[in-house]
């Protein structure tokens, strides 16, 4: 079961926790556990959000897989010039 | 292979040159249209009627004379548009700017618009309508409106607490890790500054600008200046309630954009005049509107801490950070506080974000937005940090920066990343041995910046006469066809000039995100070696079935198929030729979520002069040192450093927007607001490193950005060595450096 | 609204317009004459974008009036190229990389021609003096002031092998 590392505005979604265990084998798994244990989560996924795994940030990739162990982070989607 | 991102480590044969680039003629000749450049037959002429109140309640609109006046054909105001009170609240607020409620939030903000005949016919009709405001109190600076007792800009955003009393922070965010007081606890030296950065304008020279044609089968059509068509379209299609395939979005040429045109602003109004007045309407904006009433970006108050053992490590950083957000709500200082400590390596490590809202425009995207104030606010310390510490600032630097495997302050762990190389590379540089005269200074910073990629979708066809035609869905904002064409020719092994690159509209391909996040190389570079490698698997197939043969035999190389015991290969133009009677037209296609976007690091040099009797200040020479992952086309490559470099320069030392006590902007004009004119700039020397993006073919990374992150904080140490004197305030005009001087010299004066 | 009917030269052609008396000279090229070369930046002279020649002299188009121009010669951008061959200003700022996006180029063009045409040889600061009455947001400049002074050269190179045609000739 990964741990989802989230940062900035999202913990207040957590309940202010700085990560939370979740089933998951991809992106998509990970934020329906996500929104089914935390259904505050659900809108901030609904307004866009990123994720790191291993250092790689996606955005709309949701097929990617989660390899076993590992970093996983939840991230705000950030907007660029 | 065909979707596999993976770097591949090839050697380039065209890749990596100096091509021309294909839309150049038509740049040199005036032919190339812009957004302002398109007619229509039957063409109304639009105008939008201003607030000209910081902070207002609209309580009437009274359109009826300007509504009789002869030749005008639609007046509008925000009765005629669909209200989304109560429903999703981005909705609201993105229809809100470009067509006030109710209220005026800001000086420039639309009430009400026309569509008349022509231009002189328009201009008196804005005359004609009566706008009944009862103004109420405004706050335009970001310090002031987190004052307890601040005028309230939206009495329905709460910080957090949804049964607080209203405030203008209408987010805080934190990012770090670590244990940030224990680490201060450890620290040997503590350094702690407060910073103020003014609001700039991404200052494109282009207006915003469209021709927008509605009928009332409800199709339309819109020309428009923008960075992304498809992100328009979906826009403006959902603010009025069209469909958004009965939209047909189609981009100019853009004459700049730099992040300001990512947002709609006057296109939804320009459609709903058009589908008033059943006439195609051309809106476009003036100078004195970009400024008021577009894009600008944060003004920003930074206080920051940093600890340091006297070994020269950085053991503790913390930083909050207060950005406006203009009128409405959005993620600038979250973005900043992600940015800010992204260069470093440090145990304990936090910043804090607050949007604060005010009565100016709403904040836009600007090139890697948030992150130069944050680098100038960062970069400052350090260097302060260094010099308390009597260390080398590029040492001090390198020794406490980020690497792989570093975690960083915004989460996760670094991949492979140039910050180290850049500063390797500053180190070696001849222009840090470079004597300084008098009155001069030197400055050095490191700037960060994400970059993303995103949906895109690439067509490649191959003509019967076996030339290349490419199709791509991101806007062309400063040579991507020519490194796009370079792309799709390496990958088909064909000559560059028989690739054309298109800039499709919304009908003609699939979604395309926009330009921006310096993705536009990146993913549709991604995208058009996805579709060569699609439309190299049909060539096979055409080959195998010229020679009877099973297509696993087939193989490409250098423009040709070629198989086992066959002497003589096939040429892509031999099979082209062939098409129309081997299974008709050939074409590679992809779509792909092109994530994977390298993170981006620059380091900075800058000399400046600082006269001493004005406290003007003149960049006498200028290097950029950025890691491009790789530079398809090193000139382009250039230009993005050279010209992030340029606008950060105007930044640090003129560019400022001005507010009367009245909130009413006082320099909305090129005359008052002044950008960098070519002579006040040197040469801008260049050094592009290349650490390969392993979740790119090329090895790409966006480079669009990066490079206006450091310029701020580079002037401001360069600016601060030459003066003798701390500069803690942007932008650094000829005022703000001669009272600096004038203080530090008071203060050093014996007294009595 | 009463047109005022002006005859007037552009790009060495004979055309007449009728225009009304607010109109700048920017509105009468790009509205009634769709040269659409010339862009409106700002409209009030700040930025260059306009620049066009009236009678040789570099202007402002945003700043004269269309009713001003009347028996006068103007030469814009899509005069500059000799029929199917660029200028050499052209030319170079292809084979430099002298623009981005491009809006601002037109204008540059024009205010380089004006400057070479009164300065055959210019250093790098009376480029870059020339050339400060045009904003460039893209560029930082670099590029630009490469490319007009190689162009320079080109200019110089042409005339003496011109002048050399005519001694021999």
């Amino acid at each position: 079961m990964p741990e989802v590392r989230l940062f900035g505005g999202l913990r207040d979604a957590v309940d202010g926790a700085e990560s939370v265990r979740v089933e998951g084998a991809t992106i998509r798994e990970l934020l329906q556990s996500l929104g089914r244990e935390y259904p505050r989560i659900r809108e901030r996924i609904g307004q866009g959000i990123a994720v790191s795994i291993d250092g790689v940030i996606y955005r709309d990739n949701w097929d990617q897989p989660i390899p076993e162990g590992a970093e996983v982070g939840l991230l705000l989607r950030i907007a660029g010039g | 292979m065909a979707n596999d991102s993976k770097f591949t480590n090839q050697k380039f044969k065209l890749v990596g040159t100096r091509v021309m680039r294909p839309d150049g003629v038509d740049k040199v000749t005036g032919r190339a249209r812009y957004g302002a450049d398109a007619s229509a037959p039957g063409q109304l002429v639009g105008a939008i009627l201003r607030s000209p109140h910081a902070h207002a309640t609209i309580r009437k609109i009274d359109t009826q004379k300007a509504e009789k006046l002869k030749g005008v054909k639609a007046v509008i105001t925000s009765a005629d548009l669909p209200d989304f009170t109560g429903g999703e609240g981005e909705l609201y607020n993105v229809l809100e700017n470009c067509m006030a409620r109710g209220r005026a939030l800001y000086d420039g903000h639309a009430v009400a618009a026309v569509a008349a005949v022509d231009a002189e016919t328009a201009r008196r009709a804005l005359k004609l309508i009566k706008v009944d405001y009862k103004v109420l109190p405004h706050v335009t600076d970001v310090d002031l409106a987190i004052k307890p007792g601040a005028p309230v800009v939206q009495p329905g955003v709460k910080t957090k607490d949804k049964k607080a009393a209203p405030t203008n922070v209408a987010n805080v965010t934190t990012y770090g890790h670590g244990d940030v007081e224990a680490g201060f606890g450890k620290a040997d030296v503590i350094i702690e500054k407060s910073y103020k950065t003014e609001q700039v304008h991404q200052g494109y020279i282009e207006p915003h600008a469209c021709l927008a044609s509605v009928g009332p089968d409800g199709h339309g059509e819109l020309w428009v200046t923008t960075q992304g068509p498809f992100a328009y379209r979906n826009w403006c299609a959902t603010l009025l309630g069209m469909e958004m395939s009965q939209l047909k979005v189609t981009s100019s040429e853009i004459g700049g954009g730099f992040g300001g045109k990512t947002h709609v602003w006057i296109e939804p109004i320009a459609l709903a005049l058009s589908r008033k007045a059943n006439r195609p309407v051309k809106l476009v904006m003036s100078r004195e509107e970009v400024f008021r009433a577009s894009g600008p970006t944060s003004p920003t108050s930074i206080d920051v801490r940093l600890g340091a053992t006297r070994d020269g490590r950085i053991v503790a950083a913390d930083a909050a950070m207060r950005y406006g957000n203009g009128a409405f709500p959005g993620i600038w200082g979250e973005v900043g506080a992600m940015a800010a400590w992204a260069c470093y390596d440090i145990e304990n490590v936090r910043s804090v974000g607050y949007e604060v809202l005010l009565n100016r425009p709403k904040v836009a995207a600007y090139r890697a937005p948030s992150a130069p104030m944050a680098a100038f606010a960062v970069e400052s310390t350090v260097t302060l940090m260094a010099e308390a510490l009597g260390m080398d600032p590029v040492e001090f630097r390198l020794k406490n920066a980020a690497r792989e495997g570093t975690r960083a302050s915004y989460g996760p762990t670094y991949g492979p990343i140039g910050i180290v190389p850049t500063l390797e590379a500053v180190k070696k540089h001849p222009h840090m041995r470079a004597r300084l005269g008098k009155n001069q200074g030197r400055g050095v910073a490191c700037g960060f910046w994400f970059n993303f990629g995103g949906q895109t979708c690439a067509d490649l066809i191959i003509d019967v006469d076996g030339t290349v035609g490419l199709s791509v869905g991101t806007v062309d904002v400063g040579g991507a066809r020519a490194s796009l064409s370079l792309i799709a020719a390496e990958e088909l092994g064909i000559p560059y000039e028989e690739v054309r690159c298109n800039i499709a509209d919304t009908a003609s391909l699939g979604h395309n995100d926009m330009t921006d996040g310096s993705r536009g190389t990146f993913s549709s570079g991604m995208a058009t070696i996805f579709a060569a490698r699609d439309a190299i698997e049909q060539l096979r197939v055409r080959a195998a079935k010229a020679w009877g043969i099973d297509v696993k035999n087939v193989s490409w190389k250098d423009g040709k198929a070629i198989a086992k015991g066959k002497r003589k290969s096939l040429t892509l133009k031999e099979i082209a030729e062939a098409s129309p009677n081997t299974g008709g037209p050939i074409s590679g296609h992809s779509q792909v979520v092109a994530d994977g976007a390298g993170v981006s690091f620059a380091s900075h040099i800058c000399d400046v002069e600082v006269d001493p009797e004005t406290g003007g200040t003149k960049v006498v020479r200028y290097t950029v040192v950025q890691d491009a992952g790789k530079a398809v086309h090193p000139d382009y490559v250039e230009g993005q450093f050279q010209g992030g470099a340029a606008q950060g320069i105007g930044w640090a030392l003129n560019e400022e927007y001005v507010y009367g006590k009245d909130g009413r902007l006082q320099n909305p004009g090129f005359l008052d607001y002044r950008i960098p004119v070519c002579s006040d700039l040197p040469f801008i020397d260049t050094q592009i490193l290349e650490i390969p993006n392993p979740n790119h073919p090329y090895g790409i990374r966006g480079v669009g950005e990066t490079s206006i992150v450091p310029p701020l904080a580079a002037i401001a140490n360069a600016v601060s060595d030459a003066a003798g004197v701390r500069m803690t305030h942007v932008p650094m005009s000829p005022p703000r450096v001669l009272a600096a001087i004038k203080a530090s010299r008071a203060e050093k004066a014996p007294t009595g | 609204m009463k047109g005022i009917a002006v005859s007037t030269t552009v790009n060495g052609d004979a055309v007449e317009f009728v225009c009304d008396a607010r109109e700048t000279l920017l509105d009468v090229l790009r509205n009634h004459l769709g040269l659409t070369g010339a862009k409106e930046g700002c409209g009030t002279g700040d930025c260059g974008a306009c620049s066009v020649l009236l009678d040789g002299q570099l202007v402002c188009s945003c700043l004269v009036l269309g009713a001003e121009v009347e028996g006068r010669e103007i030469e814009t951008v899509e005069g500059m190229a000799d029929g199917d061959r660029l200028h050499p200003l052209q030319k170079r700022f292809l084979e430099h990389a002298a623009l981005q996006c491009g809006v601002c180029t037109p204008g540059f063009l024009v205010a380089a021609k004006a400057l070479l045409e009164r300065n055959s040889n210019p250093s790098e600061s009376e480029i870059r003096y020339a050339l400060a009455g045009n904003l460039c947001r893209c560029t930082g400049y670099d590029k630009i002031v490469h490319a007009v002074h190689a162009a320079a050269g080109d200019l110089r190179r042409q005339q003496k092998a011109r002048k050399k045609r005519k001694a021999a000739g």
